[in-house]
């Protein structure tokens, strides 16, 4: 059994432990940054050169416009870019990347997804690595962040418009947030053992007696943001299965720790600026229980899987990173898959059926345990809302969060926002099951090939990027029937976010009482848990039956 | 302070204490109660108008179970063209969910309809006596007056319309529209100047306006309100159907991709599979009773006898966070009430007694009763006004009046007197008699309390005596403070307003546990308070039954006004109370709180158990091509078929198991708000979870043995 071994449990513990410490100070610096007024010099300098009014705040449009326009200009951006590498100079000649794979890749990266339908090591160079991918690792996750600020401020906020400056947002996350915590992150890898070079690596397999020449590169810098940011998009096609990118157990356990560090302490954050610190606490606590919950599952998953025969043969099996062994894959694979990472240190087509099933559920929750860096928090957020309507009405109020009423307008865009993910997954699913020229993509066959077209719209529609990699994504239909699940994913919800940011700020707050439904504490907490994973259940559970259960489920 | 007068429909103010339940239960009114009717006799009675409402332009305000209409019209003609014994079976049961859901709405309707008639009943053929401008009076039909309208009403009349006394005075039967049969009186100016179409004049000659236009009288808005015909969807209503459609939305799309997803596994299901999936995960349960449960919730307000203009209104009160409540009346009894004796020095106890007693016997205000009542708790009975006019001696009645502000009677040669320590001490003075130093001093402390000190006096051949002090003090009504502790519980503020002084004011808002109050309070005053909860995010409710209370109950979230009130406060309150008892608030708070718990908990019903459905239909639908899934079939349902039919009925049967607790409302009760949701989470959370397990394999043991099924 995996879950019950020392090596995972001393694993989970470490980590429950590591972000148990610093989720608050992290989370106190967070709020602290999105409540002061005072701005840095390259802040400064970012705001003179771009002519942002640091003074000025938004009314919800605006702030959606700005989170918009700066999507479609960096989407364009990237894939502008990627079809123009022929002529940058340097580094090894690779040609213009093909359209649809650059559209893909640009939307991929711009929604925080990172889904790779590209070969790296073949398709894209160390500049276009640098300066648009790892750029957009750092602006997407940016993204996330100050929409969830904006939903925040709403609640906080009363008989107001603004929710704030999406410029001076952007700006503080990446500077004061994302880009110290990742040069700090990429220092720790590069002393683990990650590669941060310029130069193609000879390595000479001694026991094959292979020598061959691996592309190397600035892959501890990469790999930083790639985790920090729940990105998700390797610089090696083997993602944290290289030896390059994720050398070593404790390394791969540092990345789990960055892929868990920001969206486990924005709870802290949330809690602080809405001037409750118990809701953050229940808020982290949901998270963490279903973290530890859908972890245990897949290592328990894991180890069913592995046969008495397989361990009799030396215990290597199928479905593990043979180098660290089951607890590090099942500890990797359930974190990149409850985040919007999307890395992963093991194929997750290769993981036994009903892992594979746990990996796909932890998408389908929505990525909220603790999701993606901004997008867990607000998505949590939506579903307290939902469980607070449900709870109280129980109670015999009209219900309301943290002191605003939930009325229709409220309730239209929380339940819009549940909406997208499942319509949009299973529409594109339920299409492209249906054209036998898309399904020879998947050459898989039985429950299998299905498992992997619904992962992959799974994995698109809630802006994971990790992959069954059975599929290939690189054709027109795929590729951009995947564009659509990876946008419409990303920016309706967000659409419906603001809306309700907006919608919440214009109120006046109600005070508690003791008739109001108190949303921290355990009832509550239960309460949202049901309602999340039941929501979940209810939208996937047959088309998980025909998939990972039909493959993993015997008789 | 508004209320100039302190009379309230007499009963009033027994009969909200009649029951110990904090918020009441209708069962406490003593008219328009119905014995929980019998549901066979109600269902029999609501089946036409269940039949008529399954016209789609009907069933299309109810989303969820429109699409349960679309889905068993379309079985219906699968089974017409391939007739199959399960899929007869599924239609049929579909066909009835259907119905089970527009039956549940015709019941809840049903239950206002008898009393709309009665009440159409009163208004048939009402001849009105319209005054032209010439001062002649033409006979008209009631239904043909318009606004302005002036009519006379005699005698055994019934009043044609709502309308304002402009002339006169009379005593009024209101019962048919309050059931209480006792006559109010009713008189020109003042806070009683408004009168109801189809009750009936007693005594003398009024001249009434009319303030109601056609169809618009109160009298219609009633039978309109029980009947249901006005009914439009409250906020949290649609707030509660955007998330029943989303549901519904999602597992339309959930149904609608199995079909490719199954396929490619070559296990696709039958249309008339697909429906029943369909039909058992969307919200049916709730989204069938929705109606129910809000007519069901303005009909528990009606037989409280409290009329709302909307169903918001009683949505609203469910969240009132504030009751300002008038203290005279609702806190305390209308009136002040003798509650001790205080003999002077050298005065025996039951000299003062006897004396008290005496002079009160002629007061017939409810203070002079009330020394009567207090001296015969304390074992003084003597002999009545009758006995004593039959007595020996020769008795001349002195009578209570406003001048005199004093009440006695002489008796033989002895003058006994009570009243006003200034007046009292007057005439003891004018008789020889002195004040004592303890007994001045005795009332400056009564009053000093905040009570009104009465002096009692003799006066005789030996010159005149005072003989000690009656204290008048305000009296909370038993059982307030508990009843105020349990609104605490419940997270509502109480704030007493009162004309008072501050000193008597805070001894009664001490006494009868109010967390705050408002001493010499004007109307303005109680505009301002209301303003100032409101500021400050409070959801304030109110009575009140003044003209000059018109502001601050437009002004509340929920304005009660007393049915005794002046038109102005009608217009401006959003319910009116027929019994015109204020104490009545405390009922709605809890009305508008069970309306919204019996909605949420059947939305939790609903939606948890959606998990047994699944563990019921979908190993049907797949286990012959992946045996493995029947490892989900946990509650070993005997074939596919029994299992998808066993859903279904479940489904349609929840429905009418659940009628009579929409009808009745989850029993709300007065516990802090996470107290409640745990409860229910339990009851509604997890017993839905766990109901439907239990339900469908019963009834798939049933059904297993029909051929062709099991």
């Amino acid at each position: 059994m995996v879950f019950n071994t020392p090596s995972f449990l001393i694993q989970v513990a470490a980590l429950v432990v590591a972000l148990a410490a610093v989720h608050k100070p992290l989370g106190l610096y967070l709020a602290r940054v999105f409540e002061g007024t005072a701005s840095s010099r390259p802040e400064r300098l970012f705001y003179r050169l771009t002519g942002v009014d640091a003074g000025s705040e938004q009314t919800w449009p605006a702030y959606l416009r700005s989170v918009l326009v700066f999507s479609a200009v960096s989407i364009l951006a990237v894939f502008a870019l990627q079809r123009a590498q022929g002529l940058f100079p340097g580094g090894p000649a690779l040609p213009g990347v093909d359209p649809w794979v650059a559209m893909n890749t640009a939307i991929s990266f711009v929604t925080n997804t990172n889904w790779q339908a590209y070969n790296p090591e073949s398709t894209v160079g160390v500049a276009v690595q640098m300066l648009l991918l790892a750029v957009q690792n750092f602006l997407s996750a940016a993204v996330g962040i100050v929409v969830a600020v904006a939903l925040i401020r709403g609640i906080a906020r009363t008989r107001t418009d603004m929710l704030g400056n999406f410029w001076v947002d952007l700006a503080r996350t990446s500077f004061r947030v994302l880009l110290p915590l990742a040069t700090l992150a990429a220092l720790v890898m590069v002393l683990g053992g990650v590669v941060q070079n310029f130069a193609p690596t000879d390595v000479t397999n001694s026991a094959a007696g292979v020598s061959q020449v691996i592309p190397g590169g600035p892959v501890a810098s990469q790999e930083a943001i790639k985790v920090l940011g729940t990105n998700g998009g390797g610089y090696f096609n083997a993602n944290s299965a290289h030896p390059f990118e994720n050398p070593s157990a404790l390394v791969s356990l540092f990345q789990v720790f960055l892929i868990l560090l920001i969206p486990s302490a924005l709870p802290y954050a949330f809690g602080r600026m809405v001037g409750d610190q118990k809701q953050g606490h229940t808020v982290a606590a949901v998270m963490a229980t279903l973290w530890l919950a859908s972890t245990a599952l897949t290592g328990w998953a894991m180890a069913t899987a592995q046969g008495t025969a397989t361990a009799a043969a030396g215990g290597l099996g199928e479905g593990f990173e043979s180098r660290f062994g089951p607890a590090p894959s099942a500890i990797f694979a359930a974190s990149t898959t409850l985040t919007s990472t999307g890395a992963a240190n093991v194929a997750h087509d290769s993981l036994p059926p009903l892992a594979g099933g746990v990996a796909m559920v932890n998408m389908m929750l929505g990525e909220v345990a603790p999701g993606g860096t901004g997008s867990g928090l607000y998505g949590l957020l939506i579903l307290s809302i939902i469980s607070v309507f449900i709870g109280g009405l129980m109670v015999g109020r009209t219900p309301e969060y943290l002191g605003k009423k939930i009325g229709p307008t409220q309730m239209k865009l929380a339940a819009l926002y549940i909406l997208v993910t499942p319509l949009l997954v299973l529409t594109l699913a339920g299409i492209t099951v249906l054209l036998p020229d898309a399904m020879a993509n998947a050459p898989a066959t039985g429950p299998h090939q299905f498992s992997e077209v619904l992962y992959a719209f799974t994995s698109g529609a809630n802006n994971n990027g990790s992959a069954f990699g059975g599929i290939t994504t690189s054709g027109p239909y795929l590729s951009s029937t995947m564009d659509v699940a990876m946008l419409l994913g990303r920016f309706l919800p967000i659409v419906l976010v603001l809306a309700l940011a907006g919608s919440l700020a214009r109120q006046a707050k109600i005070p508690a009482s003791t008739g109001t439904v108190p949303t921290h504490g355990a009832l509550f907490g239960t309460l949202l848990l049901g309602v999340t994973v039941i929501l979940t259940a209810l939208s996937y559970f047959p088309a998980l039956a025909l998939g990972p259960l039909a493959e993993g489920l015997l008789k | 302070m508004t209320r100039s007068s302190t009379d309230t429909a007499p009963g009033a103010e027994t009969q909200t204490f009649a029951d110990g339940n904090p918020l009441g239960t209708p069962g406490a009114h003593k008219h328009h109660t119905k014995t929980p009717a019998k549901l066979t006799p109600a269902v029999a009675a609501a089946l036409p108008l269940a039949v008529r409402k399954l016209a789609p332009g009907q069933m299309i305000h109810s989303p969820v179970m429109f699409t349960v209409l679309v889905g068993a019209a379309l079985c219906t003609g699968i089974s017409v063209f391939r007739p199959s014994v399960f899929g007869i079976a599924v239609t049929a049961w579909l066909w009835l969910t259907v119905l089970f859901g527009t039956l549940s709405e015709a019941i809840a309707e049903g239950r206002g309809k008898a009393q709309a008639d009665s009440l159409r009943a009163g208004r048939k053929g009402v001849q009105a006596r319209l005054r032209l401008p010439d001062g002649t009076t033409k006979e008209v039909p009631g239904t043909e007056l318009r606004l302005n309208d002036v009519v006379v009403c005699e005698a055994g009349d019934v009043i044609p319309s709502d309308g304002e006394i402009i002339e006169g005075v009379a005593s009024v039967d209101e019962s048919t529209i309050t059931g209480e049969s006792a006559p109010v009186i009713r008189e020109s100016g003042g806070d009683r100047s408004s009168v109801t179409g189809g009750t009936r004049v007693l005594s003398d000659r009024i001249v009434v306006r009319i303030t109601a236009e056609p169809g618009q009288t109160f009298i219609d808005r009633m039978i309109q309100l029980v009947e249901g015909a006005v009914r439009q969807k409250t906020p949290n209503e649609i707030a509660l159907h955007v998330l029943l459609v989303s549901l519904t939305i999602v597992f339309l799309v959930v149904t609608m991709a199995l079909a490719p997803f199954a396929a490619l596994a070559g296990a696709a299901p039958s249309p008339i599979v697909l429906v029943a999936l369909l039909v058992c995960l969307i919200p049916t349960t709730i989204g069938a009773l929705v109606p129910a449960i809000g007519i069901a919730g303005m009909d528990r307000l009606v037989q409280h006898n409290v009329l709302a203009t909307s169903g918001r209104a009683v949505e609203t009160a469910g969240d009132i966070t504030s009751l300002l409540l008038d203290k005279t009346g609702t806190i305390t009894f209308g009136n002040r009430r003798a509650v001790h004796f205080h003999p002077a020095e050298g005065v025996d106890r039951a000299e003062l007694i006897e004396a008290a007693r005496l002079s009160s016997l002629a007061d017939e205000t409810p203070e002079g009763r009330s020394v009567v009542d207090l001296a015969a708790e304390h074992g003084v009975r003597g002999p009545d006004l009758a006995e004593l006019e039959q007595g020996a001696e020769p008795l001349t009645v002195v009578p209570f009046s406003a001048t005199t502000r004093m009440s006695g009677l002489d008796l033989g040669g002895r003058m006994i007197r009570k009243g006003a320590a200034s007046t009292v001490g007057r005439f003891a003075a004018d008789l020889g008699g002195r004040t004592p130093e303890e007994v001045e001093r005795q009332v400056r402390d009564i009053s000093s309390q905040g009570g009104t000190p009465l002096l009692v006096a003799t006066a005789g051949a030996a010159g005149a005596r005072v003989l000690g002090t009656i204290h008048l003090a305000d009296v909370v009504k038993p059982g307030m403070q508990a009843r105020f502790a349990e609104l605490r519980k419940m997270g509502i503020r109480t704030v007493m307003i009162t004309g008072d002084n501050p000193v008597t004011a805070k001894a009664i808002a001490a006494e009868a546990g109010v967390d705050d109050y408002l001493a010499e309070a004007t109307p303005e005053d109680k505009l301002a308070v209301i303003k100032k909860e409101q500021a400050a995010g409070r959801l304030v409710a109110m009575t009140g039954d003044g003209t000059n209370d018109a502001p601050a109950l437009a002004a509340a979230d929920v304005g009660v006004a007393m049915n005794s009130g002046t038109p102005a406060a009608k217009e401006a309150a959003n319910m009116v109370d027929l019994d015109s008892d204020p104490t009545k608030l405390i009922n709605i708070v809890g009305i508008g709180k069970q309306l919204l718990i019996t909605r949420g908990a059947l939305t939790t019903f609903s939606v948890a158990n959606d998990v047994a459905k699944y563990f019921a239909i979908v190993p049907a639908l797949f286990t012959a091509t992946f045996p493995g899934l029947g490892l989900l079939n946990i509650m070993g349902l005997a074939t596919p078929s029994s299992a998808i039919l066993s859903a279904v009925i479940f489904n349609a049967l929840i429905i009418i198991a659940l009628v009579p607790l929409a009808l009745r409302g989850v029993k709300y009760r007065a516990i802090s708000a996470s107290q409640a949701l745990g409860r229910n989470l339990l009851v509604y959370g997890l017993g839905g979870l766990i109901a439907p397990f239990i339900g469908i394999k019963i009834i798939d043991l049933l059904i297993s043995l029909i051929p062709g099924i099991g």
